[in-house]
């Protein structure tokens, strides 16, 4: 090639020699999956850092790096790398970075290539960079993953998703105050543990593994009350990340949903489904073919091992097998649309309705191009043959307002109550946005004898007055517990709110 | 008794509702806040005083402002949507649609056939907030702009999706004089089509359609044109009296269900104290430390400064420059040693031409009679005009009506002025009422040129429409940011996003002092990230000048400053810099006249002046199909000046015209193909809708069909109406406009009752083994998805939509046998295998015949632009661009000025290999882009210019990579975004721009 001297372009490669004293710093997409993949390459001796930074100092370092129309994740995910090398915590000569890379027609398989040049731009192209892909993409790195750490990366995927699952069904109805995020931590720390002794973990251990995650759940006290339920799906980064959907599963249940996010699992089924796709629609790569054929069926089996796990030691309710899932879209869009989320994201869709979770928040960055096909373009499919189907799709890029997004929200919330009324001829009380998140505003005092009928201990433990005082207040005047109820409440509405300024 | 209240506060306006115990209204009030918010609602309620005595009081708040006054005051908050529908079911029973406009929110409910609500996107931007801006821009109230409307003759096309972008349209529009009657009847069109693709979006406005909010009840121009579009009838069309208070009404119904009540006392104490609340939005430094810090920044730009001469002493040469700007004429005139005799600034109104014909007449008196316009007229003036220049969107009209010397490119203008000032100039950043342009300096000449795209454009005129907004002129709204000390962070992009973002501060209760210091950072953030987009201060070099009208703004001035964190160059005359520089051109381009003393320039003399008479109508150029709407402007000088045309045509300058244009050759190509379909009455027709890649592939699929024995009837060339006929099946509006186009293509098909419609999804194009991989992009790949699910008229036929991979041959072959044999539709007696086999093979030959024609071509053009001389233009884009509605005649614009014309397949397919690149290269459509690059920074004669749509996500990563090949090869690069605007004006000073510097090169 003529040019080819030119266009060298050559990328500093993570050596095995930088693995004792570099920082991987790794960004946060999925705050409980990455918090264990994080882990487990600490235990594999990569000193490991997941950025959780906040602030409005990322998007802008990211639009100062990379194209202003570039999507929002990959903005954020740039900005928040440039941001932490440019906070002086780190040694840049001694730092290298750590992306996820999706492959396919979308332009989100060029966030390492965007990386890398916003590095040069910024003077930092000496940084190494290492791709976590699926597809084999930059094979160039040595970043090297032997075969019990593949085992417990993709465990983690399967106990990050449990986890996930496990949470969003108790926080929302949690009766003392954190005891989810508290099992959250306890069931961190088993996997952690498990994971720490770095061996090939036997699938035993991880069945029972599973059972041990749920108990710590089932040990949440909940309370009984019905909830909307809002299923959250979209491009992948701002579906999860907080830091890319403004919170969204915090606000939403700050507005009395309980959300359904599935799981990353399905993702990756269906990445691995495509090659078997393409195979039956274009007649390529044969062996590749079947090779994925066989890792989609294990995978199957292994979704089925955690569906049972949950049924058999609980009442929480199980994601659902990614072959309904896959089944479940075939009248709505061919299996053959395959960048970005691709027909997974449709499916999520009609997978919620039928799960009774039909109000849902389509997430996507600004401007997305295979939104534009399988979310935003799909809904009034999904609405003509599902009609309490309630979607909003809420667009995110650094320069949309959390106001207009909560409003949108808002209103799904909103025609979702009177849905429940209409469909289900249940009524409920949202939009408590004027109230504590914990109880809603209406119920308030019937809330206030479940809780206390249910649960009196705890609810004195969190009273901070002495359990005596309120027992008999209960008796003697219903009016002063109310009161001292709502000190609670504005108080936590209060520190609430200072965390809000915070962050 | 208990009263029930609903309090209704949006972006610009509070309303308040009312409802005694028998639901019958007993008090509604409507009023602008002007961003006093809670102040506002208080003075409101206390009014209705004595109305609620000392009955009790339920109170629901709902709006898009509303709900930070319900935190605050704890009152009961409800969605307005929601609310409105509420509303809607009690009194109006029988609506089947409602549509809402209010300050900055249009809504849609649907009642029939499932109930659902939307409201516009975050891209949508204004509505009554966008009329607001455009009677600014009008120079007229609001009633009068509903008044003018109903005058009106003639509808323009302007943009509907965005203010900004509207008011690209409308500038123009202005400054080629077409009638004000005519441009407000187009800003409420364009409110209607922006409802009707924002909102909509594939259901039907149908039935009985009920009209609410403030703007559709004041404007009665609004409501024809709701009419008139959607073809209502008298008694669909419902605007009901409630209009206005239509969401508090809502509220006030819906707060039948609040468990709270209050006292009169109780609710204005609450909303008083709430005045008080602490706020939590993000601030930034105050502009200024203290009064000490003000006055050194002023002392220090004070120095800047071109000195006055007395007109009335001086006497000799003098040079005048003419910058006809887009919301604003300036001219100066200057001696000999560029003292200013005379400068002139005003807000043109609309009507450039008059302003300009007083002011040349005052200029020539003054020049003739010494200081007295009055005075007897002295036959030999002391001063002598030598020459004129003037720049500005409105260069040409004014040039023509008052035969100017010369007519110049703003950007050398500007350039021109800034050196006067800092010989050593390397950065101008100018920053008008609706653009920005900034230029970089290298070696005493232009390097690179980087105006606003239109997203971001108007950030001067935004300022000021906001300040009145809230009821300050624009000086005073800009002084209190001087002084405010914890200025709004409001964030970097569009000012339709700053909009919501200004909502959210007031909300927080932030104060305008605040809002304003906030924006003056916004405008300078845009300038930087969006428009000129450094990573560094250092990057814009030592030696700045900023100027423009936008920078006499000290807030602006200081915001830039700080961000950059550099001391700049602001001369005393910043708005006046064009002009300035006009002057400064027309000097240098002055020889010495033979006679001195003797007045050579061509503007019209005192007396023609006199004489002047100027009127202008409106036509359509009937010279080509396009039919483009003109302006003809008539001057008693018996000159003509045709504006609103996109070519040379109507000009009568023909010369150009058959310069090789590679996107006319093809579109003629795919046209002849077209032409060639016979149409057998026995055999079954297939349509395919002639849009993204099957522009490019039409030869393939058309020679396939064709062979299995099948009419092919190809939709028609894409038009203005051709798009309107499927707008409202489009389901999300930030997609690009090839795509969106396809709609009215398939409703095009339908039209002409076609049963069957092919048209495949590609998730791989050709492999032409330039690229990584041959992906197409997600868009181009599965819009066959998007139509099935959104076009109800493709219920009733057969849509044909298969999954091909055409990059193998011997695997299409077996998957489209496979494939056709599935058909049931088709009678399949007469094709076997052979015959199948044989179509393909007929595909892929006339598919490389295609490429070869192509190629040939585009060889014979470059030939010709290198033997006679001609500038050799890439217009890089897809190969859907060369369809005229979606370039808007780009091409034909750049052969009139004496450019050859080749696409990016035919320099691509001259470079072969593959490059390499930064960025991942895996799209077919794409790779050629690159190639084209690298083919430009081989050519002295060639440019290149990428034509980016709107929304095209891909290219937000092409467009860097192409930029950065070429600028290391030191070529200029050209990007030109375009969109269902209809307009030239911004892409035509761009092309002008490169081509002056790429010849001053």
């Amino acid at each position: 090639m003529k040019n080819a001297k030119n266009h060298e372009f050559t990328y500093p490669v993570f050596k095995k020699s930088m693995k004792k004293d570099y920082t991987i710093l790794i960004p946060n997409m999925l705050p409980v999956h990455f918090k264990l993949i994080g882990k487990i390459m600490q235990n594999y001796g990569y000193n490991v850092e997941l950025l959780e930074t906040t602030g409005n100092q990322i998007a802008d370092a990211g639009l100062k790096s990379v194209h202003n129309d570039t999507c929002y994740p990959a903005l954020l995910v740039i900005g928040q790398f440039i941001d932490a090398l440019e906070s002086g915590r780190y040694d840049k000569n001694k730092t290298a970075l750590m992306i996820t890379q999706t492959g396919g027609g979308c332009r989100a398989s060029n966030y390492i290539h965007l990386l890398r040049k916003a590095l040069e731009k910024r003077g930092y192209g000496y940084i190494p960079v290492i791709s976590l892909n699926f597809s084999g993409l930059d094979k160039k790195a040595s970043f090297k993953i032997n075969i019990p750490m593949a085992f417990q990366l993709f465990y983690s995927i399967l106990f990050g998703d449990l986890i996930m699952l496990l949470y969003n069904q108790c926080k929302p109805y949690e009766i003392i105050k954190n005891d989810s995020e508290k099992a959250e931590n306890e069931a961190f720390e088993i996997c952690n543990n498990l994971f720490k002794k770095g061996k090939m973990i036997s699938y035993k251990t991880v069945k029972n593994t599973y059972k041990k995650i749920i108990d710590i759940f089932n040990k949440v006290e909940r309370r009984t009350e019905v909830k909307i339920k809002v299923g959250i799906v979209g491009e992948i980064y701002v579906k999860y990340s907080p830091l890319g959907n403004n919170d969204l599963e915090e606000f939403l249940r700050s507005v009395g949903a309980e959300v359904v996010v599935p799981g990353l699992l399905d993702f990756c089924m269906y990445c691995v489904t495509n090659s078997v796709i393409d195979r039956k629609l274009y007649g390529k790569r044969f062996i590749k073919a079947n090779t994925y054929n066989f890792v989609y069926k294990w995978l199957l089996k292994k979704q089925s091992g955690v569906i049972s796990a949950i049924k058999e030691n609980s009442g929480f309710t199980p994601p659902v097998r990614f072959d309904v899932t896959m089944d479940g879209v075939k009248d709505y869009i061919s299996h053959g649309v395959k960048m970005g989320e691709g027909w997974l994201l449709t499916a999520e869709m009609v997978e919620l309705i039928h799960a009774g979770a039909g109000n849902i928040v389509c997430t996507q960055p600004f401007g997305c191009l295979p939104n534009h096909i399988i979310g935003k373009g799909m809904i009034r499919k999904i609405k003509e043959r599902n009609p309490e189907a309630n979607i909003v799709a809420i667009d995110y890029d650094p320069g949309a307002t959390k106001i207009n997004q909560e409003n949108r929200i808002k209103l799904m919330m909103s025609v979702a109550k009177r849905n429940l009324k209409d469909y289900r001829d249940i009524e409920i009380d949202i939009g408590a946005e004027t109230k504590s998140p914990e109880i809603s505003k209406e119920s308030k005092e019937k809330d206030l004898v479940n809780i206390i009928s249910s649960s009196a201990a705890s609810v004195i433990n969190s009273i901070e007055a002495s359990a005596a005082s309120v027992k008999n207040s209960i008796e003697t005047s219903a009016v002063s517990v109310k009161t001292s109820i709502e000190d609670i409440i504005n108080k936590n509405k209060s520190q609430k709110s200072k965390t809000e300024n915070i962050s | 008794m208990i009263y029930k209240m609903g309090i209704d506060i949006g972006s610009t306006t509070v309303k308040i509702v009312i409802l005694d115990e028998n639901d019958e209204i007993i008090y509604k009030c409507y009023s602008r806040h002007l961003s006093q918010v809670r102040a506002k609602t208080a003075e409101l309620i206390e009014l209705a005083k004595d109305i609620i005595g000392e009955n009790e009081i339920k109170i629901t708040v709902t709006g898009s402002a509303g709900q930070g006054v319900a935190q605050t005051c704890g009152f009961e908050f409800v969605q307005e949507v929601f609310v409105t529908g509420e509303m809607v079911k009690k009194y109006y029973p029988d609506t089947d649609c409602v549509i809402e406009l209010g300050g900055e929110d249009a809504k849609i409910i649907f009642f029939k056939g499932g109930l659902e609500e939307r409201m516009n996107g975050s891209c949508a931007g204004g509505t009554g907030a966008f009329i607001d801006q455009m009677s600014l821009l009008l120079d007229v109230s609001n009633e009068e702009l509903d008044k003018l409307s109903l005058q009106a003759e003639k509808i323009y096309m302007i943009a509907s999706r965005c203010g900004v972008f509207a008011k690209s349209d409308i500038q123009p529009l202005l400054n080629q004089g077409a009638k004000k009657e005519n441009i407000a009847a187009s800003i409420f069109q364009a409110v209607v089509d922006q409802t009707i693709t924002g909102l909509a979006q594939g259901r039907d406005i149908t039935g009985n359609i009920l009209f609410l909010g403030g703007p559709l009840y004041f404007f009665e121009g609004l409501r024809n044109r709701f009419k008139e579009t959607l073809k209502l009838s008298e008694s669909n069309a419902v605007f009901p009296e409630i209009a206005p208070y239509a969401v508090a009404l809502g509220a006030a119904i819906s707060a039948d269900n609040s468990n709270f009540v209050y006292k009169y006392e109780d609710v204005v104490s609450l909303l008083n104290k709430s005045a008080n609340m602490p706020d939590n939005i993000q601030h930034s430094e105050p502009l200024f430390k203290n009064e000490e810090e003000y006055s050194e920044f002023i002392k220090r730009h004070s120095e800047n400064k071109l000195n006055e001469t007395d007109i009335n002493t001086y006497s000799g040469n003098a040079y005048l420059g003419v910058d006809c700007g887009s919301t604003t004429t300036k001219i100066v005139l200057v001696s000999e040693d560029y003292g200013i005799l005379y400068s002139y600034y005003t807000a043109n109104g609309g009507n450039p031409v008059d302003i300009i014909l007083e002011q040349f007449k005052y200029i020539r008196k003054l020049c003739v009679g010494r200081g007295d316009p009055g005075a007897p007229q002295n036959p030999t003036p002391k001063i002598i005009i030598k020459s004129a220049a003037v720049t500005g969107y409105g260069e040409e009209l004014i040039k023509n009506a008052f035969s100017i010397d010369f007519g110049i490119v703003e950007t050398i203008a500007h350039f021109k002025a800034a050196k006067y000032f800092n010989p050593k100039v390397n950065f101008i950043l100018d920053i008008g009422g609706q653009d920005i342009k900034c230029f970089k300096i290298k070696n005493d000449a232009i390097d690179n040129i980087m105006l606003n795209e239109a997203c971001s454009s108007g950030c001067g005129s935004f300022i000021e429409s906001f300040a009145k907004s809230m009821g300050y002129t624009v000086e005073e709204f800009c002084k209190t940011g001087i002084y405010a000390e914890n200025p709004v962070d409001l964030g970097s992009r569009c000012t339709v996003f700053m909009n919501s973002s200004v909502k959210q501060a007031q909300k927080e209760g932030a104060s305008i002092g605040d809002i304003s210091a906030g924006l003056s950072t916004s405008v300078v953030k845009n300038a930087l990230y969006k428009v000129i987009r450094i990573h560094d201060a250092s990057e814009l070099g030592e030696n700045i000048v900023v100027q423009g009208g936008t920078f006499l703004n000290d807030a602006i001035l200081r915001a830039f400053e700080k961000k950059i964190e550099r001391n700049v160059i602001r001369p005393n005359i910043s708005g006046l810099m064009g002009a300035f520089g006009c002057a400064v051109y027309a000097k240098e381009k002055t020889t010495p006249a033979a006679e001195p003393g003797v007045d050579v320039t061509s503007v019209l003399s005192l007396e023609e002046l006199n004489k002047f008479t100027h009127s202008s109508n409106t036509t359509n150029c009937g010279l080509c199909t396009n039919k483009c709407g003109i302006t003809v402007n008539k001057f008693s000088n018996g000159k003509r000046y045709i504006s609103g045309n996109k070519c040379e045509k109507p000009l009568g300058i023909r010369e150009n015209e058959k310069l090789p244009n590679m996107y006319h050759f093809k579109l003629d190509y795919i046209k002849s193909i077209i032409n060639s379909s016979q149409k057998y009455p026995d055999m079954q027709t297939i349509g395919m809708p002639l849009g993204l890649n099957l522009y490019e592939m039409l030869p393939f699929w058309h020679t396939l069909w064709t062979n299995l024995g099948f009419n092919i009837e190809v939709s028609d060339i894409s038009s203005r109406d051709l798009y309107q006929t499927g707008q409202h099946s489009i389901p999300s509006d930030t997609m690009c406009y090839p795509a969106k186009l396809i709609h009215g293509h398939i409703e095009n098909l339908i039209s002409k009752n076609i049963n069957n419609i092919f048209y495949p999804c590609m998730t791989y194009n050709f492999d032409e083994k330039i690229s990584d991989n041959h992906y197409n992009c997600p868009v181009v790949a599965y819009y066959p998805e998007l139509l099935k699910a959104n076009m109800s008229g493709l219920h009733n036929i057969n849509f044909m939509m298969p999954y091909f991979d055409v990059s193998n041959k011997k695997i299409f072959v077996k998957k489209f046998m496979q494939y056709f044999n599935s058909l049931e539709n088709f009678d399949k007696t007469k094709t076997n295998k052979k015959i199948i086999k044989n179509a393909i093979d007929k595909a892929y030959k006339s598919q490389d015949l295609y490429y070869e024609v192509i190629l040939s071509e585009g060889e014979n053009a470059i030939k010709f632009a290198g033997e006679n001389n001609h500038k050799l233009i890439v217009l890089c884009g897809r190969p859907y661009h060369i369809d005229p509605e979606i370039n808007h005649g780009i091409d034909k614009m750049l052969n009139s000025f004496g450019c050859v014309i080749i696409t990016e397949e035919v320099a691509s397919a001259i470079i072969k290999t593959k490059p390499k690149t930064k960025v991942l290269n895996q799209w077919t459509y794409h790779a050629r882009l690159y190639n084209s690059a690298e083919f430009v920074s081989k050519r002295k004669n060639a440019e290149l210019i990428q034509l980016v749509s709107f929304g095209c996500g891909i290219d937000a990563i092409t467009t860097d990579e192409v930029r950065e090949i070429l600028e290391k090869n030191s070529k200029l690069y050209t990007q030109i975004k375009i969109d269902e605007i209809n307009n030239l004006g911004a892409a035509k000073i761009r092309i002008r721009s490169m081509l002056a510097v790429s010849g001053e090169k």
